[in-house]
């Protein structure tokens, strides 16, 4: 029988040329600066240069304001999801424009705005003082580049929660209902494992930015407050030292990878849904 | 004082916007009774059966378990299970684990859990599936653990909710047998909603016909096939010559321009009336010994039977026959008083017309396209 073209086994050639120009090699770049020196001879030194400068630090900081961010996120974005699917469907699709809206913006002139709100002589502060109270140090604090992250990132959490919780079957929820399970059961036996393949989606979607974003640490973080993507963008722009950024760059991937196989672990259990490594 | 009805509905009532779903049902169900509610696509069937599983309140009325109101008890507090129509399994939970939802849910022990659960195995012959995905089971097997989850809590009252639908003939059949089965080793009131009058008839220990929001019958198979009360129920169950006639004083009936001997009574004088008379229930005869004469219309050769149409006076009568007959013979039929059946009119009257223009294929074709979707498949919103 005659092969309809769509069947054609050259039809992935462009993607597949597409993912190796634009994926592999540049992955291989990153390898190949990561183990060599200026004069591109191979080497460990960019590698034990990370740990003698103590930039496992900043590694450390900068997971853990992403995981924060991540956690608060999917705090306030779950139950957004999930009271947006109870809503009317005309509701729905407003809601899910307020959702998408400040995502057709640009991430810069977000976080310009939200450096405004919380500078010394922002928004707030000009307010506090406006009725006689002290102005309060919001700009360059942790909190100022996790509420960033929060902000910047949280459409990427609520999208997919959302759509795994529309998709559910409500048949489902009536069946824990007529097997005697109340509202409180059938959320954490029904609702909750079936929406974990958007629930694993939207904390990856979260979590890879912020954990390498440089932008919002720099304008809402303040020198004090460097995250890894800083370090590595000063490497590449200011010192140009290509073969440290990579190796920086190299580790910072690794590091994500191996986070996201412990939350694979921890939520996966017997579930072949969202798997991510 | 406790009362010997477990579920007793009286005058529900519920619309769905501007429509009127149910209007003013009365129903009682004897425990341990096999109650089928039976009727055709909007009928209202499985709007009952969710509001006595507490998935509809009802607009007017109560419902009664065991002699009390339980209209604002939720689902889950009620001791009834419900089998959905396209079993609603739990996707992320293996054979093991959906039997067991229920038990989990009441903080049951493990021990008890393992026990009941290989119990239900055994009950529905699914021994050995325990670790298998929901997806990876037939839909006569998925159909079995739907029943074993709902078994596993020791229902009082099992609600089915055209669990058959889905499956094909031959599992149907077996199907039904093995409901029938589990219904009398448990002892436990089964409600089961259908639109196939023959599953009605064969499982059933009393039948409820039901059109329009309305409960057009209540009786057991035997009645509700020999005695239907109205038009719409001797049109709905089986096949029937339905005629008009007139009753001229009790035992006579006159319908086809012959008054026949029957064994109804009690209407007045020369009441109009609808006349019943099923096609099994006609004997071919020779046209002079024959109290109505016809020309046959059509043969059709059934294995069992044949099916005849034949023409007496412009009204096409249907009759299944062993006798042999054919095309453009003029024959007599016979019919014994007690094939008779007389009932008040009423409004449907006169909306079943005769056989002229049945044919296999049309009925065929209804039969594929019943009840995809049941009347209030699109009112939910979770």
């Amino acid at each position: 029988m005659k092969k309809t073209s769509i069947g054609n086994p050259h039809i992935a050639t462009p993607y597949v040329a597409w993912s190796v120009i634009f994926i592999v090699v540049p992955l291989l770049m990153v390898g190949y600066y990561s183990f060599t020196d200026e004069a591109g001879n191979f080497t460990f030194a960019n590698i034990s240069k990370i740990i003698e400068y103590n930039y496992l630090k900043i590694f450390g900081v900068s997971i853990l304001y992403a995981l924060v961010a991540t956690i608060i996120t999917l705090l306030i974005s779950y139950p957004l999801a999930y009271f947006m699917t109870k809503t009317k469907l005309s509701t729905q699709g407003t809601l899910m424009l307020l959702v998408m809206l400040p995502m057709w913006m640009n991430l810069l002139i977000r976080t310009y705005s939200l450096s405004n709100i919380l500078e010394r002589n922002g928004l707030i502060n000009t307010f506090l003082e406006s009725i006689g109270l002290e102005k309060v140090q919001l700009i360059n604090t942790p909190g100022a580049v996790i509420l960033g992250m929060v902000y910047n990132f949280i459409p990427y959490m609520i999208l997919p929660i959302y759509s795994a919780l529309s998709k559910l079957d409500h048949r489902l929820l009536e069946a824990s209902s007529d097997l005697g399970g109340n509202g409180f059961t059938t959320l954490k036996r029904v609702i909750i494992p079936l929406s974990m393949p958007g629930v694993i989606s939207g904390i990856t979607m979260v979590f890879v930015p912020s954990v390498s974003t440089f932008y919002i640490s720099q304008k809402l973080g303040g020198i004090r407050n460097e995250l890894i993507g800083d370090v590595i963008e000063q490497q590449f722009k200011l010192n140009s030292n290509y073969n440290l950024g990579a190796s920086l760059s190299l580790i910072l991937m690794v590091m994500i990878i191996i986070s996201l196989m412990i939350m694979n672990k921890f939520t996966a259990d017997d579930d072949d849904g969202g798997v991510i490594v | 004082m406790k009362s010997e009805n477990i579920i007793e509905l009286k005058n529900i009532s519920i619309s769905f916007g501007s429509q009127t779903v149910l209007d003013g049902i009365d129903l009682s169900i004897r425990d341990g009774e096999f109650v089928t509610l039976l009727g055709p696509s909007g009928c209202g069937k499985t709007t009952t059966l969710r509001i006595i599983g507490g998935f509809e309140t009802p607009d007017g009325g109560d419902v009664l378990f065991n002699g009390k109101r339980i209209n604002d008890l939720p689902a889950y507090k009620r001791n009834v299970n419900t089998i959905f129509q396209r079993y609603a399994l739990f996707p992320h939970l293996n054979v093991y684990e959906n039997i067991a939802f229920g038990m989990r849910v009441k903080k049951a022990k493990d021990a008890d859990i393992k026990k009941k659960v290989s119990e239900m195995l055994k009950l529905v012959n699914l021994e050995g599936l325990e670790k298998r995905k929901i997806d990876t089971l037939s839909g006569g097997q998925q159909q079995r653990v739907a029943i074993a989850r709902a078994l596993a809590n020791e229902p009082s009252v099992l609600l089915l909710d055209e669990p058959l639908a889905a499956l094909d003939l031959k599992l149907r059949k077996d199907m039904q047998v093995e409901l029938k089965k589990i219904q009398q080793s448990l002892g436990i009131t089964f409600i089961f909603v259908t639109h196939d009058q023959e599953e009605a008839l064969t499982m059933s220990d009393t039948v409820v016909v039901m059109d329009a929001g309305k409960i057009q019958q209540i009786g057991t198979p035997k009645d509700i096939y020999n005695e239907p009360k109205n038009a719409f129920v001797a049109d709905f169950i089986g096949e029937s010559n339905i005629l008009d006639g007139v009753m001229p004083e009790d035992y006579k009936a006159t319908f086809s321009g012959y008054t026949f001997n029957c064994l109804d009574k009690g209407f007045e004088k020369n009441e109009q009336v609808d006349v019943v008379v099923r096609p099994e229930d006609v004997d071919i005869v020779a046209p002079e010994k024959g109290m109505l004469t016809g020309v046959v219309t059509s043969v059709t050769f059934l294995g069992v039977h044949y099916e005849i149409i034949v023409d007496i006076g412009g009204f096409k009568w249907m009759i299944q026959t062993t006798d042999e007959a054919f095309e453009g013979d003029t024959v007599g039929l016979y019919i014994e008083p007690d094939a008779i059946h007389v009932m008040r009119k009423s409004e449907y009257s006169g909306m079943f017309g005769d056989y002229s223009s049945y044919s296999d294929e049309i009925d065929h074709l209804n039969d594929a396209e019943v009840n995809e979707e049941d009347e209030n498949e699109e009112n939910f919103d979770w």
